[in-house]
């Protein structure tokens, strides 16, 4: 009975895919990204990836979206005319899928129990999981042990992105700009959406950080409740406005928790070795290994929670604090 | 085919379908954030096909429950590459959408032909 | 005894909850003004969430699943309707009239505030 809500879903996503491309307006186009995002997250729930699905509904239907529109506020193009000279890339395009799905006939089916990409190393994770680090979330322990070195690089890179935004946008724009006035910023005067944001802003954090926290033993963990957390300042800046945000998560703070979640990893990373073990060993940091292990999944998921939490934040106020080109 | 088989293919048809659209996206269209939405559908279907290949029949999530002893679970490895490129993908558009911004603000349009003409 | 009770009652609402969930949508392509439209969508929000969560929660039985669907509703139930308000309202502001008459959605000029 599944497989046909899957075939029903898949079948959404190629029209909503079509239905992107096809449509004029930008804004439009935002939305259906957004939906997308969300079908998509569907589909990788009922392929038994559920924290992929909850990564997926939390960054890429919550905070893309929302980056999408600020930018769309600012480069004030809403429509886009048309063009010529559609049949070459038609023709490429086709011969490219095409190709691609005779390429598919060759994969294991779904679900082959026997197909190469389950016999390596993966039961060897699933088996040894218990042994050497006894979480339940088998996902998280090679997230954050098993492969923690490329959790490392995807920390600096969360880092560099907002970094590299902070930069470009830091520059003022050429021309003469107008002036958001106070009266205009916010939905303050809307009185619905202010009372129901300030009912749920509170619970929005308060489940960014179970997630974090239960990131060893359902799905969750760092990525994951740093895009939640930040949903829920954003959606505090979008009722009071950009500069009472601000006023409550300062900058400075903002710049803080991305550089100390970096610094957080690395340092456990380098305690590990200055204990005796290996980089981001972490039976060596306590007495009994296992523990250790447990220790330094927590407190890397920590680090990795503030930096995304940080970068996507720094971000949303580099593109909501920019003025508008008169 | 059965039934199973029919699915399964049909998941890497949808993939090579989107991953041509988003493709489409980028090439054809002259808009800038176009392009950029077109460059996020064609990472999102390539996440698909990732974590389609991890599907085991008769599997779980994988999460070991104590208590239960031979469950079978599905392949955690696409997962974890997964988590790190959708996070990778979201860096990569913001800073993506930051330079379109600053384009915009310097020649005041964000179509391609026009802003090589501009040059 | 009280199981088939259980599942035939819970069979119901999901079926009923299913049925408002497609009238919502052809409310929502066939009905001419955008206002009228919003009036179909939210009956998405409220009607079928609540026959569909309980429906679930009665399959559910008396366990921590039934109080996690029970939180999920009560969020959805709050932030459905102050959506549909907030749209309401951004396009009554943007300038868009709810006139009963007309059949297009053209906005009228833009009123600032």
């Amino acid at each position: 009975m599944i497989f046909i809500f899957g075939l029903f879903l898949l079948t959404l996503l190629v029209i909503t895919a079509i239905a992107i491309v096809r449509t004029k307006d930008l804004f439009v186009a935002v939305m259906l990204t957004s939906i997308f995002s969300l079908l998509m997250a569907a589909n990788f729930f009922i392929l038994d990836a559920a924290d992929v699905a909850l990564t997926e509904a939390a960054v890429g239907a919550g905070v893309t979206t929302v980056i999408f529109l600020c930018a769309l506020a600012l480069t004030d193009d809403k429509e886009k005319p048309r063009q010529g000279g559609r049949w070459v890339a038609f023709g490429t395009v086709g011969v490219l899928a095409l190709l691609i799905i005779y390429a598919t006939f060759d994969k294991p089916r779904l679900g082959d129990p026997d197909a190469p990409v389950h016999q390596h190393i993966a039961p060897w994770y699933i088996e040894k999981t218990t042994e050497y680090i006894d979480i339940p979330n088998v996902v998280t322990a090679i997230l954050s042990s098993f492969r923690g070195y490329d959790t490392l690089g995807e920390v600096f890179v969360v880092f560099a992105a907002c970094i590299g935004v902070l930069f470009i946008l830091g520059v003022s724009p050429p021309r003469k700009t107008r002036k958001v006035t106070e009266k205009n910023s916010g939905l303050r005067h809307h009185l619905i959406p202010q009372v129901v944001g300030r009912l749920l802003i509170p619970f929005i954090v308060l489940f960014g950080l179970y997630v974090q926290f239960h990131g060893e033993y359902g799905p969750g963990g760092g990525f994951q409740a740093g895009a939640i957390i930040a949903t829920g300042v954003i959606l505090y800046a979008l009722l009071e406005g950009e500069s009472e945000a601000l006023r409550a998560i300062p900058r400075g703070v903002l710049l803080g928790m991305v550089i100390g979640g970096a610094l957080l990893y690395g340092g456990v990373g380098v305690a590990c070795m200055f204990m005796g073990g290996a980089f981001l060993d972490y039976s060596v940091l306590a007495v009994d290994p296992i523990f250790g292990q447990q220790l330094g999944i927590l407190i890397i998921e920590a680090g990795v929670g503030m930096a995304v939490c940080g970068a996507l934040l720094a971000i949303f106020h580099a593109f909501a604090a920019r003025e508008v080109l008169s | 085919m059965n039934f199973l088989e029919l699915l399964g293919y049909f998941n890497y048809w949808v993939f090579a379908i989107i991953l041509t659209v988003g493709l489409y996206a980028v090439i054809n269209k002259t808009n800038l954030i176009k392009k950029l939405i077109g460059l996020s559908i064609f990472q999102s279907a390539v996440f698909l096909m990732y974590i389609t290949m991890d599907k085991v029949e008769g599997g779980t999530a994988p999460i070991i429950q104590k208590g239960v002893e031979d469950q079978i679970f599905s392949n955690p490895l696409p997962q974890v590459l997964i988590l790190t490129a959708i996070v990778v993908g979201v860096s990569t558009l913001s800073l993506g959408l930051a330079m379109v911004v600053r384009i915009s603000e310097c020649y005041g349009t964000i179509e391609e032909n026009e802003i090589l003409d501009a040059d | 005894m009280i199981d088939i009770a259980l599942d035939i009652l819970s069979w119901i609402l999901l079926v009923l909850g299913g049925a408002c969930v497609l009238i919502g949508g052809i409310g929502g392509l066939r009905l001419p003004n955008f206002y009228t439209r919003i009036h179909a969508a939210s009956l998405t929000d409220t009607m079928a969430t609540i026959l569909i969560f309980v429906g679930m929660m009665l399959q559910a039985g008396l366990t921590l699943a039934t109080l996690k669907l029970f939180a999920i509703m009560l969020f959805l139930l709050l932030t459905g309707p102050t959506a549909t308000y907030a749209l309401a309202n951004a396009a009554l502001l943007s300038g868009l009239k709810p006139d009963a008459g007309t059949a297009s959605d053209k906005p009228k000029e833009n009123t600032p505030e």
